[in-house]
């Protein structure tokens, strides 16, 4: 490799050929800001418009600034980053951005969680000198789960890299010119009437408010103050190791115990865990996996508990719909026990429940409105809100969240496995059905639960695991683009798989749509991944049909996994939809 | 493309005749580099249906393998491209500098006012569009209004209706 000498403020440094000044900087602790810069390493997402301009810098004998994003270094370059003029050209980078921003700060829902702000702040800008044409979009709230206003767009297009390059969906394009441009969907299409998958990465990386969640807390401070309602709470696994951080808590700090006394404080009649939905879930998908294998069935199958996954490819795949499991996501098997057995259990009539969910995901709340996850008109889930709407609304209460003390889930839909845990991470939906279906398959103890080869984060894996005399191969994709490379391949007969796992967001729950923003950084993704694994091990109990609670609720009401009351609880089917 | 029109989301007409899109269709798979000659297509789209409705927007999109939202950025970014069907003449007048200062913005008020309708909009009768423009690179004759690819020079409010008149419905030659 050719190394390159350079000085940065004077420092020498030698970096590889083509790394770029911004990555040289780093390497002598010389920090540049940026905007539209995004990079999450390992990840393949790298978004390098140079658009913003915020990271210019000086280098000598040059005649203009040059953004030290997208500029390579070369031999003997002399770059200079804290001189006036350097410092001058960023801050006017900045007010030219803010000169057509609405300045609404104070009641923004990015207040205090926005770049351009702390942009702003850091580069001293505390007058604008020029007041630039206004944009008056009217705000897009048509879909259950994004909200856009396009007026607080800043063109950095890091949501099109999200939504094109890493996931493929294609919904979202640089629009118009001028002061008239921001990024948006085909043919000024309201987003509900995209094929949009609400993954919410768009979400996750935009630096201002201009895409943001729906915002569902009022709704649930609405249930909670009904004294009519019996509201319930379910909680997902990617949401403990993530709130900790909305509390000044270290990214992968475990706090489930906190989370549930959390939710008994906020007055929800039952704290319950979606844990439990998902050691269901595996009850029904190993069933079905099973049956597949020894009944002829379709295969490869593919698992469903991504709504942005099972979203895309009705978009996407409308010819393959018969190759993803039929088992509900593990959100809405818990609701539909809920306001079932459970509402039985209790005598509150199913209509005087609230469900409510809180989710890493924004997709989860377009999920729980699909009219087939309906019963007798009534929803499953009700509610649902986000890890960072709920850190809000413990903010709003003015909860110490990182000193609660802990507590755990009420029974019975509070008890759960180590398998289910590992539903939060990308690679955990399928280790978990196969600790079941190996042990039901072969009739012996699983020793070692931990399938280390179906773990990590790249971006599609593939494993094989021996059952009886038949090898199961396993194919994993995170990500929705590298979701379409699996799928093409098993469509063109390159790929061979028997079961395969699909998570829309990088890392899986971890890193979805509505988890505390990682602002780019990317070792917040692999802590929460590590945090998961360390709860599993903590478990008593790791294989989801040995859950006690699972094996009442099978005895008391269910009967037969993947039985007829099953599939009328648990089961659902998918529609061909259009792509636009 | 207009304020309003970027405002708007584009309409949709379903019944467009089959051999316009037969004859792009070829056009397209003629083409080399289809994905890299995109605003080349979209020229040739527009010429054929006369402008640029969403069904023609979809349809470019699937055969040169891009998504609707990226044709729609380069329609709504380039002037030349419309999204409304277009009248049958087109009437602009010049706002560049030297018709300016010579009371152009008087000019194009009064055939807002005669046609009722605002700049890049199309007359009720599908008989006009009216357009600004900027410098037509003939100021000695300002203020300048074409009506398709006849001058009118040294134009004044009071002569608008006279202008039109041979474009009228009805009384074309």
């Amino acid at each position: 490799m050719k190394m390159i000498n350079l000085t940065i403020n004077g420092s020498p440094v030698s970096v590889p050929e083509g790394t770029t000044i911004l990555e040289a900087a780093k390497l002598v602790n010389v920090k540049i800001r940026t905007l539209c810069h995004l990079n999450l390493e390992g990840f393949g997402v790298v978004n390098q418009t140079a658009s913003c301009r915020v990271c210019m810098v000086e280098v000598k004998n040059r005649p203009t600034l040059v953004p030290s994003c997208s500029e390579k270094v070369t031999e003997g370059m002399q770059v200079v980053t804290d001189s006036v003029r350097a410092m001058t050209g960023r801050r006017m980078a900045v007010e030219l951005l803010l000169s057509n921003h609405p300045k609404e700060c104070l009641t923004c829902p990015k207040n205090l969680d926005c770049e351009l702000q702390s942009l702003a702040h850091e580069l001293g800008v505390h007058e604008i000198q020029w007041e630039g044409y206004r944009m008056d979009y009217p705000k897009d709230t048509s879909s259950l789960a994004i909200v856009k206003d396009p007026n607080k767009c800043v063109m950095c297009r890091r949501c099109e890299t999200m939504c094109n390059d890493v996931q493929t969906c294609h919904i979202l394009s640089g629009q118009n010119r001028g002061f008239d441009a921001f990024v948006g969907p085909a043919f000024n299409l309201p987003m509900a009437e995209t094929s949009c998958t609400y993954c919410g990465q768009c979400v996750a990386v935009c630096p201002t408010a201009s895409l943001t969640e729906v915002n569902n807390t009022h709704k649930v401070w609405a249930a909670l103050s009904d004294p009519n309602k019996h509201v319930v709470v379910q909680v997902a696994p990617a949401v403990r190791v993530a709130i900790g951080e909305l509390f000044g808590m270290a990214p992968g700090t475990i706090s489930t115990g906190q989370l549930a006394t959390a939710l008994r404080r906020m007055g929800f009649d039952a704290v319950f865990d979606t844990d439990f939905g998902a050691d269901l879930t595996i009850m029904e998908e190993a069933s079905e996996f099973v049956h597949r294998l020894t009944h002829n069935g379709t295969l490869p199958m593919l698992t469903s508990c991504c709504p942005a996954w099972v979203k895309f490819f009705e978009h996407q795949f409308p010819d393959m719909l018969d190759i993803p499991s039929t088992c509900k996501s593990p959100q809405i098997m818990l609701g539909a026990i809920a306001k079932s057995y459970y509402a039985d259990k209790i005598s509150v009539k199913p209509e005087d429940m609230v469900v409510v969910s809180v989710m890493p995901c924004l997709a989860k709340k377009a999920e729980a409105a699909r009219p087939e996850l309906t019963k007798d008109h009534n929803n499953n889930v009700d509610v649902v809100v986000t890890t960072r709407e709920f850190g809000a609304m413990l903010h709003e209460m003015g909860m110490d969240f990182a000193s609660l003390p802990e507590s755990d889930f009420d029974s019975i839909l509070g008890e759960s496995t180590g398998a289910s845990v590992i539903f939060g991470t990308t690679g955990g939906v399928i280790e978990a059905a196969i600790r079941t279906a190996y042990e039901w398959l072969t009739g012996e103890t699983l020793e070692k639960v931990e399938f280390e080869q179906l773990r990590g984060l790249e971006g599609i894996r593939s494993a094989e695991v021996q059952i009886n005399d038949r090898t199961i191969r396993i194919g994993i994709a995170h990500e929705l683009g590298n979701a379409r490379k699996l799928l093409e391949g098993i469509r063109s007969g390159e790929y061979q798989f028997d079961a395969i796992e699909i998570m829309a967001c990088p890392g899986g729950c971890i890193g979805g749509g509505g988890q505390p923003y990682h602002h780019g950084d990317i070792e917040v993704i692999k802590k929460r991944q590590q945090a998961i694994y360390q709860e599993d091990r903590a478990k008593v109990i790791r294989k989801s049909h040995e859950n006690p609670m699972i094996k009442k609720l099978y005895e008391e009401y269910l009967g037969e996994p993947y039985g007829e009351k099953a599939h009328e609880l648990l089961h659902t089917h998918y529609v061909p939809r259009d792509r636009i | 493309m207009s304020k309003a029109q970027a405002r708007a989301r584009t309409i949709s007409v379903p019944d467009l005749p089959q051999d316009l899109f037969d004859t792009l269709g070829a056009y397209i798979a003629s083409l080399d580099d289809p994905k890299g000659s995109l605003i080349h297509v979209l020229h040739r789209a527009q010429q054929l249906f006369g402008y640029l409705p969403m069904e023609v927007q979809l349809f470019v999109a699937r055969q040169v393998g891009v998504s609707g939202a990226e044709v729609f950025g380069v329609i709504s970014f380039y002037s030349y491209f419309t999204t409304t069907p277009r009248g049958k003449h087109n009437v602009s007048v010049c706002m560049g500098t030297a018709c300016f200062v010579r009371g152009s913005d008087k000019l194009l008020d009064r055939f807002k006012e005669e046609l009722q309708v605002t700049t890049g909009e199309t007359t009720k009768d599908q008989q006009f569009t009216l357009s600004d423009v900027r410098c037509l690179g003939a100021c000695g004759l300002a203020p300048i209004v074409t009506v398709d690819d006849k001058v009118f020079g040294h134009a004044k409010p009071e002569d608008v209706e006279a202008i039109l008149k041979p474009y009228r419905a009805g009384s074309e030659a």
